[in-house]
């Protein structure tokens, strides 16, 4: 691997009538690994994607992708990318297979090498048996590995994944993320939008939160949780225990501040990150007997982080917010940047 | 660097050729995709295979009768200048909604992703419509011998019809393709075609001879371009003009079609009037 950063964007801008969907964005990848942008709907990943896979200009700043200018030298970039957007970009009516020989023909390839191309990642994408259906009559899922087959037919060095799992099942999520992490594994480096918290912490060795257009925090996943703290403990006592009893003994496992419920018999705590912190709660107010009903341990998680560098909850968990909230404003959703 | 199956290397040279060859090679690609999909589906191919057998039955037994000849002669005959005009016209918005729709499902993100020829996505779609007006104008033929249409010319000149008529259906299938760049959904593409072609077809001397419209709608059907393009054809197969008033476009028509055609010099187009007819957005001069 060479020292020329797979992606390199310095105060990148772009504007869309009223809405700023980039606002000088600047990221730095290294060549090889996941890189996860993280950011709500509108924040502006799929402007960036766009503006990093040659379809928009940027209004100003640079771009580069394996040293090579997006604007100036948009050739030599998408010789060397990978791209598969937020819906499969294929023709319905041509068969899976016909779809995988056109594009390679497109990337470049003799007829022959894009056929042996295409039935080599049909077999690795477990479409070999439908390779010859019309992609109309493809699952969900199903469309979602094809349209990744057909952004790996001209072997990209980097790839551009825009919200790979959106809007697939349980199952077919797990079948990317595992085809996600064999790409990085061989090299390839992978630039993944997310709004999906748990993916990006899956998958992604680095993350930038973007919103609004920016950068506002990088790391992995673990620096950004650690910036949250501690884990969290909740005990719900049987009713008629003694509140302050098991309160103190939850202080005594713990350095942070402790909250005792009198209305809800619940008993919270900040705990340390330790393994085993639960089966000791639970010892001690056994032996101290006192009864509960329920000890959860909430690991802080890159909700947590997300919520306080960006001062609102991911769009799955803000949707059920405003459903529960009635009225609740929307302010950051939507816009051409989504 | 692993040379697992997936891995992005070692690269496969690409094949050495020169940028006008990758046009072709690209052009070709996408061309034989919209053959692929017309092969899988012919029912696609209705607009140009059953709406002109349509349209020809109804102008023929419906309309035709109704319809006298200003000089005279067999309507029949009259008509398929026309309707090849019409058939090929009509193509214009099926290109547009096959591009809207290629918009709109992300297909033409991924091609101009990709380091094929830019250029290669519009001429490839536009080349295969092509041959499907080429299917559509030997319908328009086979119907037309069947209902009494006959060529009273040579071999030349009747190839000469049928190759101004395909010049003329490609130069609308690029008003097509810009409509469909400019337009954002298949369904308002779809209208737009209707509403911009429909009228296009009709105010013009491809169904009836135009002395009988209003002096306002017969100067605008005298220099539709598809008045010209009929009654072009119609001189070269050697069929019944309508006489009179819109005989000078005919044979001015055809005179410049069989010019360009030999390469010779594109002359004296003008309408009946004797005007000098402008250059510029004719249907002729554009191919």
């Amino acid at each position: 691997m060479g020292e020329t950063p797979a992606i390199e964007t310095e105060r990148l801008t772009k504007r869309f009538g009223s809405t700023q969907a980039l606002s000088g964005l600047d990221l730095t990848v290294p060549q090889g690994g996941i890189l996860g942008l993280l950011g709500p709907n509108g924040a502006g990943k799929t402007t960036a994607v766009r503006v990093l896979a040659t379809l928009l200009r940027p209004d100003s700043g640079h771009a580069r992708v394996l040293g090579a200018d997006v604007v100036r030298q948009a050739v030599e970039v998408r010789s060397r990318i990978g791209l598969t957007g937020q819906y499969a970009a294929l023709d319905e009516y041509l068969t899976g297979r016909a779809n995988l020989v056109m594009i390679g023909q497109l990337s470049r390839l003799s007829r022959s090498q894009a056929r042996h191309r295409a039935d080599e990642l049909l077999a690795r994408f477990d479409l070999t048996q439908a390779a010859g259906r019309a992609v109309k009559t493809y699952s969900g899922g199903m469309r979602r590995r094809l349209d990744l087959a057909a952004s790996l037919i001209g072997r990209p060095e980097v790839l551009f994944l825009d919200e790979p799992t959106t809007g697939l099942d349980p199952n077919s999520r797990a079948v990317m993320w595992e085809i996600i992490r064999e790409l990085a594994a061989d090299g390839t480096t992978l630039l993944l939008t997310t709004q999906y918290l748990d993916e990006a912490d899956q998958l992604a060795g680095q993350i930038a939160v973007i919103d609004a257009g920016r950068v506002v925090a990088e790391g992995t996943p673990d620096q950004l949780k650690a910036k949250v703290g501690e884990d969290r403990i909740a005990v719900q006592l049987v009713p008629g225990s003694d509140l302050a009893a098991a309160a103190a003994v939850v202080r005594a496992l713990t350095t942070g501040t402790v909250d005792a419920d009198l209305g809800q018999l619940l008993v919270t705590a900040q705990m340390p990150a330790r393994v085993g912190v639960t089966t000791d709660v639970v010892r001690a107010l056994d032996s101290a007997g006192i009864r509960v009903t329920d000890v959860t341990l909430r690991r802080s998680s890159l909700d947590d982080v997300f919520m306080i560098l960006t001062g609102h909850r991911t769009a799955p968990e803000q949707a059920a917010a405003d459903g529960d909230a009635g009225q609740q404003a929307d302010t950051e959703q939507g816009g051409a940047a989504a | 660097m692993t040379t697992a199956t997936i891995s992005p290397a070692p690269r496969q040279a690409a094949p050495r050729r020169s940028s006008l060859r990758w046009l072709i090679a690209d052009v070709a690609v996408l061309a034989r995709r919209v053959l692929a999909r017309m092969a899988r589906e012919p029912e696609t191919l209705m607009d140009v295979t059953i709406q002109p057998l349509l349209f020809v039955l109804l102008f023929a037994y419906v309309f035709g009768g109704a319809i006298p000849l200003p000089g005279g002669g067999n309507y029949h005959e009259y008509l398929i200048g026309g309707m090849l005009a019409m058939g090929l016209a009509m193509t214009a918005p099926g290109t547009a909604v096959a591009l809207v729709t290629d918009m709109s499902t992300g297909l033409i993100d991924r091609f101009r992703s990709l380091p094929m020829s830019r250029s290669a996505v519009l001429a490839g779609r536009t080349l295969a419509d092509l041959v499907t007006q080429a299917i559509g104008a030997v319908v328009v033929a086979g119907v037309g011998l069947a209902i009494g249409w006959r060529i009273h010319t040579s071999v030349a000149e009747a190839s000469a019809a049928f190759g101004l008529a395909l010049l003329f259906g490609y130069a609308f299938t690029w008003t097509g393709a810009c409509l469909g760049m400019v337009l954002r959904s298949p369904e308002a593409a779809q209208q737009m075609g209707f509403v911009l072609f429909l009228p296009l077809t009709f105010v013009s001397n491809a169904f009836v001879p135009t002395q009988g419209m209003p002096g306002w709608l017969q100067a605008i059907a005298n220099w539709n371009p598809m008045s010209a393009l009929a009654a072009a054809a119609r001189d070269l197969f050697g069929n019944p003009q309508s006489r009179g008033l819109g005989a000078g476009v005919a044979d001015a028509a055809s005179r410049a079609g069989r010019h360009r055609l030999v390469g010779g010099p594109a002359g004296g187009l003008r309408p009946a009037s004797g005007a000098p007819l402008p250059a510029q957005g004719h249907g002729l001069t554009v191919v």
